[in-house]
């Protein structure tokens, strides 16, 4: 409806290549902005928070996950390792050296993109399918290590406690605290990448997920482009297992397996593949829809079935739809939500005059 | 013979048994990846799926054991059709990472099904057979084990003539290669992928059936459908001998590793080694012992 070209005249470079070239999408980021910093952590109660909380670590692992599928084309099933790599050096930095959380925070970070560089070497020389596979293994060697290793994890099936984070002296002890200090490293992560996929650097991974061949061919170091995709992707992994580990305060291998590492590709899928809104969209959705399957059975499931059934068909009604939803937008909607919102956006853009 | 001997020997001809019934099941994936180049990461959950249909069968019927093989089997026939037709033909030609994520949802959804239809108990699935193991010098050999070395081995042998040999399977070879020439040479490319889907229901069912009598048939029986990977990464993806030898060298490895490295860290080794394996041979063979090498053109 408001969302128009007409008028817009661009006289700069500057402004063409702006984030946000039309006033209206200023309006609305304001809009959006005001929403999350202030009606939503003054509005909702401590558990809707925790909820809103989840929703934004999912945000920053589906970002990272998405430059690495959706713009660099590898596929990786390891994620869910990659956070647990970062969380468990946050976890031991902050008890055994008691370091504060911004060391912890890159730290994390930089160990999991290093050990997300090392799985993504084979990208090398294996694609596709034979890649997926091969960070499949390497979800199940680190959770091995992690769970083996005593130094590491503090025991097989050991859980390490974390202190909360502080800022300025003030402990970020309330899912309120929490919310804040999540949303701002939703914010750096989403602005690092939409400017990194513009970037040179953007510009080579779009060129290898085309066509690799010819990307190699105009001149783009694959390998280096390759290591470096894993490397950020792992990168964003890892900071998303720290902030989990902070808003859960232990770190704990079971929290990052094989099914984390899927949801995550599930989240890119529905979201939309190399698309940063869609990584957002994706994050919500797959983070929220247990939270309302659950809600929708409590309230509607006496309906029909007996109070126990609906006990039983609650985690397994959550399972069967997450796996429904996922083939019915890979074959109904393969660009995802982000493609959804597009298409409104798109039919107000000339409304009412269609023709 | 040497205790140390006996008990490597043991391992190893443990290791070759399991190998066989892990390639009974890596043969299901290598079935539809050779005919269809479509990748399913629900081998594990087809097995649950068929294991699930015989052992309702038996328990919530009471049907005799015939029936509840039959079951399965005819289940499982008409389920890979129905998924062929409903699901993966609306996937060709799209990238793998779609068709990776759909059988990923597909998985999901396998794994919701039971549970919330005939409960989340252990079921099992009674063979007639016996239990007591057969004791060679020493080694001890598990019947069940031995049917599915058996069966395992009937049905690659009986494969790999179809491929080679039958009508069927030439026009299968011929799709493989190259669909856009076989379906100029007037074969019916979507029946043929239906058919690939169906025959992997049917060794799925024999999976099925055997893993469940031997570990029971709840949720962790799709767990079986994760040691695919590696047994076809070995093996090659599209040969079914590389299926056989990539199932016996998972199995041996995962024995021996556990048998002797398990006591000093703790376990869990027989899960990690053979994918360690596979890294391995993805460094050093990328395309498997015995898979086709793709060329790439722009």
């Amino acid at each position: 409806m408001f969302h128009r070209e007409c008028g817009v005249l661009k006289t700069t470079y500057q402004a063409d290549m702006g984030l946000f070239p039309l006033p209206i999408a200023r309006w609305a980021i304001g809009l959006v902005a005001v929403v999350f910093f202030a009606i939503v952590p003054l509005g909702l109660d401590p558990y809707f928070l925790s909820i809103a909380n989840l929703v934004w670590i999912a945000c920053i692992g589906a970002l990272g996950l998405n430059i690495l599928v959706g713009y660099t084309g590898q596929v990786s099933i390891g994620h869910g390792a990659f956070m647990s790599v970062g969380a468990y050096t946050a976890a031991n930095l902050a008890t055994r050296l008691d370091s504060p959380w911004p060391v912890n925070l890159l730290a994390g970070g930089i160990m999991a993109a290093l050990v997300g560089a090392v799985v993504g070497i084979p990208s090398l020389r294996i694609k596709g399918l034979y890649l997926a596979i091969a960070t499949l293994a390497g979800q199940f060697i680190i959770e091995w290590i992690i769970n083996h290793v005593t130094f590491i994890s503090g025991g097989v099936q050991a859980s390490i406690e974390v202190a909360r984070p502080r800022l300025f002296g003030l402990v970020l002890d309330s899912q309120r605290d929490m919310y804040y200090f999540l949303l701002f490293f939703v914010v750096l992560a989403t602005i690092g990448t939409m400017n990194l996929v513009r970037s040179r650097v953007g510009r080579a991974f779009i060129a290898i997920r085309d066509q690799d061949i010819a990307a190699e061919i105009i001149g783009i170091n694959i390998f280096r482009y390759k290591l470096l995709a894993f490397a950020i992707s792992s990168f964003y992994a890892g900071a998303t297992g720290v902030l989990y580990t902070y808003f859960l305060g232990i770190a704990n291998y079971e929290q990052f397996q094989l099914g984390v590492s899927i949801d995550y590709l599930a989240m890119i899928i529905i979201g939309g593949l190399g698309s940063v809104q869609g990584s957002i969209f994706g994050a919500f959705f797959i983070t929220l829809l247990p939270i309302v399957i659950r809600r929708v059975m409590e309230a509607f499931g006496g309906v029909f079935f007996e109070p126990q059934t609906v006990l039983n068909l609650i985690p397994n009604l959550r399972v069967m739809l997450f796996g429904v939803l996922i083939i019915f937008f890979l074959i109904v909607e393969p660009e995802g939500l982000n493609r959804l919102w597009r298409n409104i956006r798109n039919y107000f853009r000339v409304w009412p005059f269609a023709y | 013979m040497s205790d140390e001997l006996g008990f490597f020997f043991l391992l190893v001809s443990n290791g070759i048994l399991v190998g066989l019934m892990y390639a009974l099941i890596a043969l299901g994936f290598v079935l539809v990846y050779k005919a269809t180049d479509a990748v399913n990461f629900a081998q594990g959950e087809f097995v649950l799926l068929a294991g699930l249909l015989a052992a309702a069968a038996l328990d919530v019927w009471g049907a005799p054991l015939w029936v509840a093989v039959v079951t399965g089997l005819v289940g499982m026939i008409l389920f890979g059709f129905f998924l062929e037709r409903v699901m993966l033909r609306r996937l060709i030609g799209r990238p793998v990472i779609a068709v990776v994520m759909a059988t990923i949802g597909l998985a999901s959804i396998l794994r919701g099904i039971g549970p919330a239809t005939v409960g989340a108990g252990t079921r099992t699935i009674p063979l007639p057979i016996p239990d007591e193991p057969i004791v060679l010098g020493p080694l001890f050999i598990p019947p069940i084990q031995l049917l599915g070395g058996v069966v395992s081995l009937l049905f690659l042998s009986g494969f790999g003539w179809f491929f080679l040999k039958s009508r069927k399977g030439i026009a299968m070879r011929a799709i493989a290669d190259n669909q856009q020439v076989a379906m100029a040479m007037g074969i019916n490319v979507e029946r043929y992928f239906g058919l690939a889907w169906a025959m992997t229901g049917v060794v799925s069912a024999l999976g099925g059936i055997i893993w469940g009598n031997l570990i029971g048939v709840d949720i962790n029986l799709s767990l079986v459908g994760l040691k695919v990977f590696p047994v076809v990464i070995l093996g090659g993806l599209d040969s079914i001998p590389g299926a056989v030898i990539g199932g016996l060298i998972v199995g041996l490895v995962e024995n021996v590793t556990a048998g002797y490295v398990d006591p000093y860290v703790g376990g869990g080794t027989k899960d990690f080694a053979p994918y360690v394996l596979m890294i391995l041979a993805l460094m050093v063979r990328p395309y498997g012992i015995f898979g086709k090498k793709i060329i790439e053109r722009i």
